[in-house]
């Protein structure tokens, strides 16, 4: 089936939501998607047909809840290619996800005097918990330099792997700010010839590629529902088994134990274990829902679509006077920030808004990636959806060209 | 289709006055002898600015000037901000930030006193903001740093 980008328009409701009298044109799906029919169809059902509380009620609803619940850790499981579902523990987000292995890998499995190694592409989520764990534990926080292209700094990164004395890489998959798509494999194989693990931050790559964690070889991997069109408030950590099984928990309460006494609790295994308290049931099922829509359409046409786009956009932004583009990496999804010489992006995106335009304006929470290329006070962002079209880059392109004329 | 239609209403925000403030702010310097300064910064969109007194022996505001970065509001509200506030008491440019604030958030300026009359139908061209909600902090930011300043904090948030 070719890829329709106007029939798969109508799957989201939205979409047809006019702003300010104009047709929306979404472009701050970087930030959170929107959310096609089958998502917001497969929650409703779900509440309305199928729901009760996981793993505890010997009745039939909560047995046909929990295999919902279950079976959307399944998908997960199958749409990143992890082997084993167990693998899979939902949190709420990929900033929780990241906590969890900050505290629980962080924490309860490596020497204190084992450094985090970081880049400065990164997003407050992939920066914040390790200086959190270096406050409090000690261990160091080093940063892989970013080139001025935009690019992960692959020379300095071996630099800082060379003493063996990081536990751990963090990195960002696809930088939310750049676009850049860093070079996963490469840094596994660097990683782990020097001793390190490495978690993988892909909230924005998963919607834009293909992963596979087996291929791939990272040890852990996270990703957030709601870029991936499916709801907020619920995530994915992605873990070897072998690492989750000697981490402890990160939050303690029901559901994550095997046995409680006032004496001593034992825990349960992954994912149990990381999973305490009542999970975002329904919110899981919507994931299912987004995933099984992504898989419907093919990551493959999915990619190919926001390749052209991608392309179709470096053209058109390329020739907006006064605009300049952040990071020029060769390996780039549809994320795209940019400073315009005479608009502030806080007046520009409101200026845009009034045209139908949703773009984010700011530092798309990664302060230190701005400081770095001089841009304390922040860019514009257009970032892409599978529903983005070339006529909306086009529309993009003649607003910015009327909006720099405006602040002339 | 011109830019004053493609972007609807948005010369209500930025009208003439303001894209010239922001464009050239006023008062745009650093004061080396002032005798009361403060940073004010809005954290959620990256604004900074840095505010500088002068006062006469007599207590009032003999020089008002900034420095900083930001968005064509926050520069225009802090250029008009510089040229409202001279010659003004401490206490009376607490009541003109009073009455900006409101006028920043509602359009209207219950709170005005008569006195002040004169100096908010200078800030006036700024009471489109309050139709912006996630703008209004920009416009305010000047005059939290003034508050700041003249309470002799070092910092202030529009936070």
């Amino acid at each position: 089936m070719s890829f329709d980008v106007h029939r798969i328009r109508q799957d989201f409701p939205i979409l047809s939501q006019p702003q300010h009298g104009k047709p929306l044109v979404f472009l701050d799906s970087g930030a959170s998607a929107q959310k096609p029919r089958a998502v917001i169809d497969a929650m409703t059902r779900c509440m309305e047909t199928a729901y009760a509380n996981v793993h505890r009620g010997a009745y039939r609803l909560s047995e046909v809840a929990t295999d919902a619940y279950e079976a959307s850790r399944g998908a997960v499981a199958r749409f990143i290619n992890a082997p084993d579902a167990r693998e899979v523990v939902f949190t709420r987000n990929s900033t929780e996800a990241i906590n969890l292995v900050a505290h629980s890998w962080g924490r309860g499995v490596m020497r204190p005097d084992q450094a985090v190694l970081i880049s400065e592409l990164e997003h407050h989520a992939n920066i914040v918990p390790w200086q959190m764990l270096r406050d409090d534990r000690g261990n160091p926080l080093r940063v892989c330099r970013v080139t001025d292209s935009g690019e992960l700094d692959m020379e300095d990164l071996a630099a800082k792997l060379a003493d063996g004395k990081v536990g751990l890489v963090a990195l960002a998959h696809m930088s939310n700010v750049l676009g850049t798509v860093t070079p996963v494999e490469r840094v596994v194989a660097l990683a782990h010839a020097h001793g390190a693990k490495v978690l993988l931050d892909g909230s924005q790559a998963v919607v834009h590629r293909r992963v596979d964690v087996a291929a791939i070889g990272c040890d852990f991997y996270c990703f957030t529902g709601h870029k991936l069109y499916g709801p907020t408030g619920i995530g994915v950590l992605w873990g070897k088994l072998e690492h989750l099984d000697r981490m402890p928990p990160f939050l303690g309460g029901g559901d994550m134990i095997e046995s409680v006494s006032f004496e001593k609790s034992t825990w349960a295994k992954p994912p149990a274990r990381f999973e305490a308290g009542t999970p975002a049931i329904i919110e899981a099922v919507g994931l299912h829902a987004a995933i099984d829509y992504v898989n419907a359409i093919g990551m493959p046409a999915i990619e190919a679509h926001e390749r052209a786009l991608v392309d179709h956009a470096m053209r058109k932004l390329s020739d907006v006077p006064g605009l300049t583009l952040l990071g020029r990496a060769q390996d780039r999804g549809g994320v795209f920030a940019f400073a315009l010489d005479n608009a502030h992006p806080h007046d520009l995106s409101t200026l845009l808004d009034r045209a139908g335009i949703c773009i984010r304006a700011g530092r798309h929470c990664a302060e230190p990636l701005h400081t770095r290329f001089g841009l304390e006070q922040g860019t514009a962002r257009a970032s892409f959806g599978l529903y983005t079209t070339p006529e909306e880059v086009d529309y993009l392109a003649g607003a910015l060209v009327k909006a720099r004329e405006f602040f002339a | 289709m011109s830019g004053n239609d493609f972007f609807g209403d948005l010369r209500d925000l930025y009208q003439e006055v303001i894209l010239d403030h922001g464009r050239k702010p006023r008062n745009f310097r650093r004061l080396e002898d002032a005798d009361s300064t403060s940073r004010g910064d809005n954290p959620m969109c990256g604004d900074r600015m840095e505010l500088f007194l002068k006062m006469t022996p007599d207590g009032h505001i003999a020089d008002a000037a900034f420095q900083g970065r930001g968005c064509a509001v926050s520069m225009a509200s802090a250029s008009l901000m510089t040229e409202t506030v001279k010659g003004k008491t401490p206490q009376e440019a607490q009541a003109l930030g009073t009455a900006f604030r409101d006028l920043a958030m509602t359009g209207q300026c219950p709170t005005c006193a008569a006195s002040l009359e004169d100096a908010m139908e200078r800030l006036s061209p700024l009471s489109g903001v309050h139709e912006f909600p996630s703008r209004v902090k920009c416009a305010t930011l000047a005059w939290h740093t003034l508050n700041a300043a003249l309470a002799g904090a070092k910092e202030a948030s529009s936070e």
